[in-house]
């Protein structure tokens, strides 16, 4: 591919002034046509070309002080990794990214960038940000399909040992930096393969698997040990894995459904969101009868929520044959906490979005299946507690809404298993979620480090991401100190990065 | 060594049901009565819960009974000592609750009677009176009768058809029972939803708590996609992880038979389809 860039003009474009350089249009990523898309699960964006590539590269103007770092909940060197890109230096790029974050094919198609580093790019104000995400997915992509993905060094053994429960975003990322420093890791999964959410949750035409399979073999390829079939809480106890480790990390995640509680949610076509991705994702139900797993075979479909989880369900939906797909969400689009893009590709993808509304209750044929949702108008009040305008229910205007599917997509909690069977493992009693000191991912358990969904509630996957790291450091200094009471770690200020998103 | 899942022994114990022996030796040397697995047999195939019948720890082997309903308990009845599951993991759900009761009544209904018997074996040993009640369509699916009788201190037999012991339902002896020797302390009933729905309606009218173990549709066994939700209470519980044994007084029985058929027409097609293909396997060869 490297041979397809055109020197020249990246001479051009590499001399011109800042002024020119915002003056260059934010580039256009080539996706597959709607009418198209809906009928498939590949992927929806095809990625940039190189040379579209170094020209939105070239859009950025190197801020002095870049407040897309601060933007990045990693504090990925953004203005590094697009300078290279801008130079065409593909492999420098991907080298700069990966200091920071080794995950970037997943970061760059999932990450809400446009809360992140590109809403404080400094080219937001006037014109587009630079596309921070794209360019991100773009080199990977690139490094992937040039087959010059790099394995990290592993560290000279330590002899320490650490066991990570969880195989999401959070456990491989601390799997990779523990192996770094060179510490053996033994990765626990409960489900038959490795990914954690990003396997069972997010479809493939957002995130395909052989990019979550490609990241996680460069993690085998370190030689962390991933043992599937293994959930945590049942067939071992974190205190067993105390005495096989030298320290363990919990990123088991938000796997436990909230429902709303409403009457007829246990209808049959009722299914959490988990379940429905889950089945078409992980279980391949969307080829059924090849794969054994069956799903519904809807007509008419309401999905309930707003974030991007609804947005995969509804999409995943409209995939599976779907004549019309409803997003019931209870406030209106600007509190939408889906990503712009999965909303912007819902919408094109034929969606009808019911916006201020809320289903009320579920109505069931004789069989005991769903044929109406019962949905209330709502209309917004006062900011709530979340700093979004409160809605409020418009008495009197209930109505229905023929449907034979609905998909609950008003978020999860996290998994009990872990924290219900450890015993010394301090527990938000009101959110569920393991006490974690954010500063040093330590739990209330000797040993025992937490991050990702589990220690926050549902959050994103870069954030799951970043805890994972911060866990290692702090772990490699456990390791090396055997110093457990600390508030932070040793030259490392407190940091304001906690809850600032709910997007995933 | 075998392998990890490996099938040992595949033995038809009547028609349509085997029983299985497996080689997951961590699973084994954990589980307790009352606790299942999920399986499943390879790349394309479903996640299966199978309650646990019984476990050698020092084998590392499970016992599981299955009927052949389906195509993926169809696949399971060809396999072959030697043949691997893809993948078995467990042991998941609550363990049933083991007290000195006094006398407990253990009412396994068809395939039910494989999982009442360790929670029949772990009744006795905590030094209850352990009074079985076996229940078939007809004699030759009876099954585990020896395994009972070894874990009860007594055991009645009931069939549909009269071929063998009683000729009735479970719940025609269980009401003999209560009228003859009075009433049990506890009831544990395991088997098809209607047969534990009855029973359940039955203890009702005597007041006496009756535990019942249920088998909903579920994906991956940890809570994570509520699949498996069942009505208790008017409450909605995970089966897989606040289960699967719940108070019977308190189960809506309609609402998970309803909840169980939701996928019957795919299965029925699955099926067809599956045996299909045996069958011009079997003409080509």
């Amino acid at each position: 591919m490297t041979d397809q860039l055109d020197h020249k003009e990246i001479e051009r474009l590499q001399g011109l002034k800042n002024k020119d350089r915002m003056d260059i249009p934010r580039q256009k990523m080539p996706e597959q046509e709607p009418e198209e898309r809906r009928a498939n699960f590949k992927e929806v964006p095809h990625g940039l070309p190189p040379m579209v590539a170094v020209a939105e590269a070239n859009r950025c103007i190197q801020c002095k002080k870049p407040k897309c770092v601060e933007g990045c909940p990693v504090g990925i060197d953004i203005p590094a990794f697009i300078a290279c890109v801008a130079a065409g230096d593909f492999q420098g790029g991907i080298r700069k990214l990966k200091e920071t974050n080794m995950l970037p094919a997943i970061c760059g198609r999932v990450c809400p960038q446009e809360t992140q580093c590109e809403q404080v790019c400094t080219l937001a104000n006037r014109k587009q940000p630079v596309a921070i995400g794209r360019l991100e997915r773009f080199l990977a992509d690139w490094e992937r399909e040039q087959g010059k993905v790099e394995t990290p060094k592993v560290g000279t053994p330590t002899g320490k040992s650490v066991g990570v429960v969880g195989c999401g975003p959070a456990g491989l990322t601390v799997a990779i930096d523990l192996r770094r420093a060179g510490h053996e890791v033994v990765i626990y999964e409960a489900l038959h393969a490795p990914g954690g959410v990003l396997m069972y949750g997010i479809p493939e035409f957002r995130l395909p698997k052989k990019i979550v399979n490609a990241e996680v073999d460069v993690v085998r390829q370190m030689g962390v040990e991933i043992r599937y079939n293994h959930i945590i809480g049942k067939l071992k106890m974190v205190d067993e894995l105390l005495e096989k480790h030298d320290a363990i990390f919990l990123g088991t995640g938000a796997g436990l459904p909230w429902f709303m509680g409403v009457e007829g949610e246990n209808l049959c076509g009722v299914y959490s969101a988990n379940e429905y991705l889950t089945r078409s994702n992980l279980m391949r139900a969307y080829d059924f009868p090849n794969a054994d797993t069956p799903i519904a075979r809807s007509k008419r479909v309401a999905v309930v929520g707003g974030g991007n989880v609804a947005m995969d369900s509804a999409r995943t939906a409209v995939r599976l044959g779907a004549d019309e797909v409803y997003l019931v969400y209870r406030r209106s689009e600007v509190e939408m906490p889906a990503r712009d893009e999965e909303i912007e590709h819902a919408k094109e993808e034929g969606v009808i979005f019911k916006i201020l509304h809320n289903p009320v209750r579920y109505i069931g044929d004789d069989k005991g299946r769903v044929k109406q949702a019962e949905c209330i108008r709502m209309e917004l009040g006062e900011p709530d507690a979340s700093g979004r305008r409160r809605p409020i229910p418009i008495e009197g205007s209930e109505f229905c809404i023929d449907v034979d599917t609905v998909i609950v997509a008003i978020g999860n909690g996290p998994n009990p298993l872990v924290p219900a069977t450890t015993a010394g493992l301090k527990v938000d009693p009101r959110r569920g979620t393991i006490k974690t000191n954010l500063n040093t991912m330590r739990t209330s358990k000797k040993g025992v480090f937490a991050g990702g969904d589990i220690a926050i509630g549902a959050a994103t996957v870069i954030l799951a991401m970043g805890h994972g790291r911060k866990a290692a450091r702090s772990i490699n200094h456990y390791l090396e100190s055997g110093v457990w009471d600390i508030e932070y770690l040793p030259g490392e200020e407190p940091s304001p990065e906690e809850g600032k998103d709910k997007k995933s | 060594m075998p392998e990890m899942y490996e099938v040992m022994e595949n033995e038809v114990l009547a028609e349509k049901v085997n029983r299985y022996r497996i080689h997951a030796p961590e699973i084994a040397k954990r589980r307790k009565a009352g606790q299942f697995i999920i399986l499943r047999i390879d790349e394309d195939g479903e996640r299966i819960p199978l309650t646990i019948a019984d476990a050698d720890p020092q084998a590392g082997t499970l016992t599981l009974v299955v009927q052949e309903v389906g195509k993926t308990t169809a696949r399971l009845a060809r396999l072959r000592p030697k043949d691997r599951l893809k993948d078995v993991v467990g042991p998941l759900g609550s363990p049933t609750h083991i007290d000195k009761f006094g006398t407990v009544a253990i009412i396994g209904g068809g395939i039910g009677i494989a999982p009442a018997h360790p929670i029949a074996q772990a009744l006795k040993q905590a030094g209850n009176r352990v009074v079985s009640i076996l229940g078939a369509r007809t004699k030759s699916l009876m099954i585990m009768e020896e395994d009972m009788r070894r874990a009860s201190d007594e055991v009645l037999i009931c069939t549909d058809d009269g071929s063998y012991g009683t000729h009735g339902l479970v719940t025609d002896v269980l009401k003999n029972l209560i009228e003859t020797q009075g009433k049990p302390d506890l009831v544990v009933a395991i088997g098809p939803v209607i047969m534990m729905k009855f029973v359940c309606k039955l203890t009702r009218e005597y007041d006496i708590p009756t535990v019942v173990s249920l088998n909903p549709i579920m994906v991956d066994g940890t809570g994570m996609c509520g699949g498996c939700r069942v009505s208790v209470g008017g409450k909605s519980k995970f089966a897989c992880v606040d289960g699967p044994e719940f108070d019977g007084h308190q189960v809506d029985f309609a609402e998970l038979m309803k909840r169980q058929a939701f996928y019957q027409e795919q299965e029925k097609e699955s099926f067809a389809r599956y045996q299909a293909g045996i069958q011009e396997k079997n003409t080509n060869d």
